[in-house]
């Protein structure tokens, strides 16, 4: 539904967008992540019309954004950074406006306004002027006026920026119901929404698109290792040589001791399961086991590393852990 | 035809907002002070020349009362109609809605005939209004109607002149004072350059006096619509209005 090919963006000598690609299913919903000025607003622009790339082509619907670009209008709903709306006009006006430019026929207007404003929970609103109402609200209006026209797909830049935890549960839940019939592209930095919200992530950082997949995927290709946590009482001698020694075990790091024990991370090979290895090494030492639990990579992780350009390769970790 | 939503957005904009009452309210008290000293003037001279009637073979309301309002009217609106223009599109380049309108699906045309047929109808509404001092006129004494109507034709041609040229101005810049002040200092030079062609000679003095809305305004005022003036105002307003389309489509590949 979404397919972008090579696409760059330059402004003047500055490369906001850098051989971008990816391509987004029918009724899917993909994230896009990536730090402050990564290039998510710019993909975004281009997307939905407002700006021409610099190189590369984007379709949306079949339809190229630039040659074709009112093809494309005809089927997006687009919430800009910030929700920019006329401070003048009263809430229902304004959505009427929307509705009417949208092409929306004078019959059926008034009930599809009004099911929008139901929708994104702007009805108790509707006649207060936009200007007086608050971010939260404004947004929401900005949500509404991108359902408008029921367009196939809908491209969102921070849609829940500015609301507070009640509204951005209900606003998630909305977006994760238009999964299916519409295909949405959003950007944001609050990584739990894109795991709640989205089925693909795209991670973009400087221009660039550094990973993208499922949040399963990333994990995977970020941390090829399965992370085991073990803390042992009563050890004696080389824990972690001895840790380091069951098969399949690829690194061993020491974590800070507590409750009288010592703790380890140990990463093993991601389709070796060693906990059993494990616990038959520390019983059979007559260690005490104080704990043992795999921990699960968090796309937080994820990112931290990928956008932090800390992605090391697993066998650059293990000669370094052998040099010690 | 999507210029109606647009036309119809800028209409609640004007009246949401103070503009259209400020500029009503403030065009009305200086052409009504105009229309009230030169009305003054006119019946002074008027009552003398009934008691020394050798003075009075020249009096008649359209060369005394209205010939000079109109022109001083369109003096008015020089200052008026930046006001009235300046925010169309600097206003939503600024605040970003501009960025919103240029995704949905209606054309530059689209967009462009809705915001300048707003300004028109309103500053049209606004002439309407100054219908009450010829409407006065009438009231004291016998008026011809047809100069007055064709001079009223000539107030809406430079004014629809004036606006193209407004709207051009503001669609090339983000900042409303630069858009309001551009379009001030454009109007003002086609105004004074008429006042250079008295000192120019040979052929510039009369592209000068061409380009000067004055004289062309002067026509319609004396009821005359001659076909030199239509064309230089209507070449005036498509030639601004061709212009904003292409700054508009501009954006569209420089981004």
């Amino acid at each position: 539904m979404i397919q972008v090919d090579n696409l760059t963006k330059r402004y003047g000598p500055v490369t906001a967008i850098h051989d971008v690609s990816f391509t987004v299913d029918k009724g899917r919903i993909v994230g896009f992540l990536g730090p402050n000025g990564a290039g998510k607003s710019t993909t975004m622009k281009i997307l939905s019309c407002f700006m021409p790339a610099t190189g590369g082509t984007a379709r949306v619907a079949g339809y190229d954004v630039f040659s074709q670009s009112l093809e494309v209008r005809r089927r997006i709903g687009y919430l800009p950074e910030n929700a920019p709306l006329y401070p003048e006009l009263s809430v229902a006006s304004y959505l009427d406006f929307v509705a009417e430019i949208k092409g929306v026929g004078r019959a059926e207007r008034r009930g599809r306004v009004a099911d929008v404003m139901e929708r994104c929970f702007v009805t108790d609103m509707q006649n207060r002027l936009i200007g007086k109402l608050s971010k939260g609200y404004r947004q929401r209006v900005g949500l509404a006026q991108a359902l408008l026209g029921d367009p196939e797909v809908l491209i969102l830049d921070e849609p829940t920026i500015g609301l507070d935890p009640r509204q951005i549960a209900e606003i998630r839940a909305l977006i994760r119901s238009l999964a299916g019939q519409h295909t949405v592209i959003l950007s944001t930095h609050i990584l739990p929404e894109v795991s709640m919200v989205c089925d693909g992530i795209v991670i973009i950082n400087h221009g660039r698109i550094v990973a993208q997949g499922t949040e399963s995927e990333l994990v995977q290709q970020v941390f090829p290792t399965a992370r085991i946590e073990v803390r042992v009482a009563n050890a004696s001698g080389d824990v972690a040589g001895a840790l380091r020694a069951v098969p399949g075990v690829v690194t061993v790091e020491p974590l800070a001791s507590r409750d009288g024990g010592v703790g380890f991370v140990v990463e093993s090979e991601r389709d070796r399961d060693v906990r059993a290895d494990l616990v038959r090494l520390v019983t059979g030492r007559n260690w005490a086991l104080q704990e043992l639990h795999q921990v699960g990579m968090s796309l937080e992780e994820v990112f931290i590393r990928v956008v932090a350009g800390e992605q090391v390769a697993p066998d650059v970790v293990v000669a370094e852990e052998e040099a010690r | 035809m999507r210029w109606l939503p647009v036309f119809k957005k800028e209409m609640q904009l004007y009246f949401g907002s103070p503009v259209a009452y400020v500029v009503f309210t403030f065009f009305l008290f200086i052409t009504g002070i105009f229309f009230g000293s030169i009305f003054s003037f006119y019946s002074d001279a008027s009552m003398r020349s009934f008691m020394q009637p050798q003075f009075g073979q020249n009096l008649n309301v359209i060369e005394n009362v209205m010939r000079p309002l109109f022109s001083n009217m369109s003096v008015v609106l020089l200052f008026f109609i930046p006001m009235l223009t300046m925010r169309l599109f600097a206003e939503e380049r600024k605040s970003g809605t501009f960025e919103l309108l240029l995704t949905y699906p209606v054309r530059d045309g689209e967009i462009l005939a809705g915001k300048f047929l707003a300004a028109l109808v309103l500053y049209v509404l606004l002439l309407a209004l100054t219908l009450l001092y010829p409407g006065l006129v009438a009231y004291f004494t016998r008026v011809e109607w047809g100069p007055i109507l064709t001079g009223y034709l000539g107030l809406v041609l430079t004014g629809a002149a004036f606006l193209a040229v407004g709207v051009l101005v503001s669609s090339l810049t983000e900042n409303q004072i630069v858009a309001g002040f551009g379009t001030f200092g454009i109007l003002l030079a086609f105004w004074i350059v008429g006042w250079g062609a008295e000192f120019a000679g040979g052929s510039l003095r009369g592209v000068l006096q061409y380009l000067s809305f004055v004289d062309h305004l002067d026509g319609f005022t004396r009821g005359l619509i001659d076909t030199k003036d239509l064309v230089y105002y209507l070449t005036g307003i498509v030639l601004a209005l061709f212009l904003t389309l292409r700054s508009l489509e501009s954006k569209r590949w420089r981004g």
